[in-house]
């Protein structure tokens, strides 16, 4: 059982904070073979997507399809995708601490660790996108020169790493007083909990701003953006998440009733829909109003003169966004497991060619003096896109795999066979 | 079950554990290994090279003879690279008469010259557009015409960098690579540019350009005549644009374009003398400026004649 809070010498961290962190090592390094399988498995496709990286850096950019018409392509659309997924894990925060759901507060981990696995390839794909990575320093406040606070980019700088520190500290302080068996001390994590809360809404609000603001991108320049680019989080976020704890409970052994589940399943129900009442007021707007600022629309959903690259992405995202959402209406879906799991299935990709290749790429077609230059990426930007997605499961699966048995006691500073029952 | 397999000396796991581990040190080596090749080209002053305006006129000049000497070995030729400042008392503009432009991208051809472009691109900092008369739907322009020029029914609208008053690309640079100077010129630090392209996706009139790789151009093209801000060869990596050839205007000169306009379409000068002809224009002639609804106040100016 929990120990009284005690006042805590802080000699004893010295000792204690590596002999926690060495544990951890220890515990991502055993497994069973599905584990050491999982994990070369990403660790290959981590290599190959880092050789092609080094392969980039060294021959330039020339490597990736983009072109001056085109100049963000396959990297900043992950970007944005997954700035999403990581706001969108606050959808268990939200109910765990606001509503104060004790089911959803077992496992809310399992989305703060998402939030610092999401980020995480966040800034992968940003240093993948940099021309001259080398110079990363320059956006080093005080180092080099941070352009704040007139950049969007600036802005989003800050709010991204300060997510990460966030949900950093706050796993790490619950789990290492878990592992001292202490209680932890709200104090130390509930203000920084809600702080994250108002956080994660602002990392998808200035990433839309980030698009939002250039008046000469007609695609992008619409209030719509940022309101759109949460909802849509809030889709990802849960489905990802209801997929990642059934699979957690057969692989780790996660004990999380269906309740969570069911929580989930209810946001994701009201957001798919949202997400395509908004997808249908743009495309009314667009369509209605005609004139010459709709031919990226045009050209996203329809093709034009003749060129139609993005018509096969953006339908099938929304072929599968309307499957989806009737599947979640379907009353069926809060008993048959199938039924759920296939939506969240296409939600999540539906979702990633719309934030994706849907919004980043057409924002570039029609250039801004009109040409119309298409894009598809290259199989070097693949190859580094399936590394960082490696890279980030990586990250995703060793937090989850040493936080599961701090958090349930199995490993402690008192030894390997505790029975500190959950409170 | 994984915590009861506590190591106690070395067992046959930790050996297979560390030899794990050495493989994927090597096998990340393996991979990362491009990076050494490309390392070897950028070099530790030029790694920790300060930002322009911070440079003083000591550092300045190491800055240019480095990058002198880096030309003469990456391309053989021998060059000279000043930093030009801006003139005092001086805001540059420019302006095309729409009436006389026969589409012949003479302009764009000199600057390729003048700018030290990369060669197999036929990169410019212009672009021409071709536009159907009774239309100034760019929609409907075309720039990649190959028929003689001028066709008929068609009228030809050349756009290069507006050097906007307000300049959207300045706003979103997060480093501050890119700015605009005294003269109104908006350049860009080719050394400190980390190559987001933020000012790409900013920018309204197409007017940046990105090196998508190490600009080739063989020892005998290299225009010899260049400036830090301007004309040097650029760096892979980094985006460059057009800074009405300040290494020339600044100095008393004409821009390439216009010298190379074989229909005198072209009028350059500065916009606060009253008596230059720019100014004539400006106030004798109907003039316009593009996307003027976006706000960005462009010092590049169109008119028609008749």
């Amino acid at each position: 059982m929990e120990t009284e809070s005690q006042p805590v010498v802080h000699s004893e961290h010295r000792i204690n904070y590596p002999k926690f962190l060495w544990r951890l090592i220890v515990q991502a390094t055993e497994g069973r073979p599905l584990y050491y399988a999982w994990m070369t498995f990403l660790t290959a496709l981590a290599l190959v997507g880092a050789n092609a990286w080094a392969q980039q850096i060294e021959s330039g950019m020339i490597t990736t399809n983009m072109t001056d018409q085109v100049s963000w392509g396959l990297y900043i659309a992950n970007f944005t995708f997954l700035v999403g997924l990581a706001a969108g894990a606050v959808m268990m925060v939200i109910p765990a601490y606001v509503y104060r759901d004790r089911d959803m507060h077992d496992v809310v981990i399992v989305g703060e660790l998402l939030a610092i696995a999401a980020i995480t390839m966040c800034l992968m794909f940003v240093v993948a996108d940099l021309g001259r990575p080398d110079r990363f320093w320059h956006m080093i406040p005080g180092l080099g020169r941070f352009h704040w606070p007139m950049s969007m980019l600036t802005w989003d700088v800050i709010v991204l790493n300060g997510y990460l520190l966030l949900n950093l500290h706050i796993c790490g302080y619950l789990l290492y007083t878990r592992f001292l068996n202490r209680r932890p001390n709200p104090a130390w994590y509930v203000p920084f909990v809600f702080l994250s809360i108002v956080w994660a809404i602002s990392i998808h609000t200035v990433t839309a701003f980030l698009y939002q603001g250039l008046g000469g991108r007609p695609f992008w320049n619409t209030a719509l953006l940022a309101p759109r680019f949460i909802v849509s989080a809030f889709v990802t976020g849960p489905a990802f998440i209801i997929l990642t704890l059934q699979i957690l409970r057969h692989t780790l052994g996660l004990q999380v009733t269906d309740k969570p589940i069911a929580t989930l399943m209810g946001v994701l129900r009201i957001t798919v829909l949202l997400n395509l009442f908004m997808l249908a007021s743009e495309l009314f707007t667009q369509f209605y109003t005609g004139g010459t600022h709709v031919t990226a629309a045009e050209y996203l959903f329809f093709g034009t003169h003749g060129k139609n690259e993005l018509v096969p992405w953006i339908w099938s995202s929304i072929t599968m966004n309307v499957i989806a959402a009737m599947l979640l209406l379907h009353p069926g879906a809060g008993t048959k497991r199938w039924l759920l799991n296939t939506a969240c299935v296409l939600v999540f990709f539906g979702v990633w060619i719309e934030k994706g290749m849907g919004l980043i790429v057409p924002g570039f077609v029609p250039s801004t003096l009109h040409e119309l230059v298409e894009y598809a990426p290259s199989m070097n930007e693949w190859k580094i896109t399936v590394g960082v997605w490696a890279a980030g499961l990586l990250v995703y699966t060793i937090a989850l795999k040493v936080a599961l048995p701090v958090l349930t006691g199995k490993i402690s500073l008192s030894g390997t066979s505790n029975t500190a029952a959950k409170p | 079950m994984e915590a009861e397999n506590k190591p106690t000396g070395i067992s046959r796991r930790t050996v297979v554990k560390g030899a794990a581990a050495t493989l994927g040190a090597a096998a990340f080596a393996r991979a990362m290994a491009p990076i050494m090749n490309w390392s070897e080209t950028t070099s530790l002053d030029e790694f920790v090279q300060k930002h322009y305006r911070e440079l003083n006129s000591q550092e300045m000049n190491d800055v240019l003879r480095r990058l002198e000497r880096e030309t003469k070995e990456n391309y053989g030729a021998d060059v000279t690279i000043n930093d030009i400042k801006p003139m005092q008392g001086v805001v540059f503009g420019y302006a095309l008469n729409l009436s006389i432009c026969i589409g012949c991208r003479k302009c764009a051809e000199a600057c390729h010259k003048e700018n030290n472009h990369d060669r197999p691109s036929h990169n410019a900092y212009i672009r021409v557009l071709e536009l159907d008369q009774g239309s100034m739907n760019l929609e409907n322009a075309n720039t990649t015409y190959t028929h003689p020029v001028p066709a008929p029914g068609k009228y030809y609208m050349p756009v290069q960098c507006q050097q906007c008053e307000n300049p959207p690309c300045v706003n979103v640079c997060p480093v501050e690579a890119t700015w605009q100077e005294a003269d109104g010129i908006t350049v860009v630090d080719y050394n400190w540019c980390i190559g987001c392209r933020y000012c790409e996706a900013a920018c309204p009139y197409h007017a940046r350009r990105f090196n998508w790789r190490k600009p080739e151009i063989s020892a005998t093209e290299i225009n010899p005549n260049q400036a830090y801000l301007s004309n040097r060869i650029r760096p892979q990596g980094v985006v460059e644009k057009c800074t009405f050839c300040l290494h020339r205007t600044r100095v008393g000169r004409l821009p390439a374009c216009l010298e190379a306009c074989p229909t005198g379409a072209r009028v350059f000068g500065n916009l606060l003398d009253p008596n230059s002809e720019i100014r004539w224009v400006l106030e004798n002639k109907r003039v316009f400026v593009l996307k003027e609804e976006l706000g960005t106040k462009p010092r590049f100016f169109y008119f028609f004649d008749v």
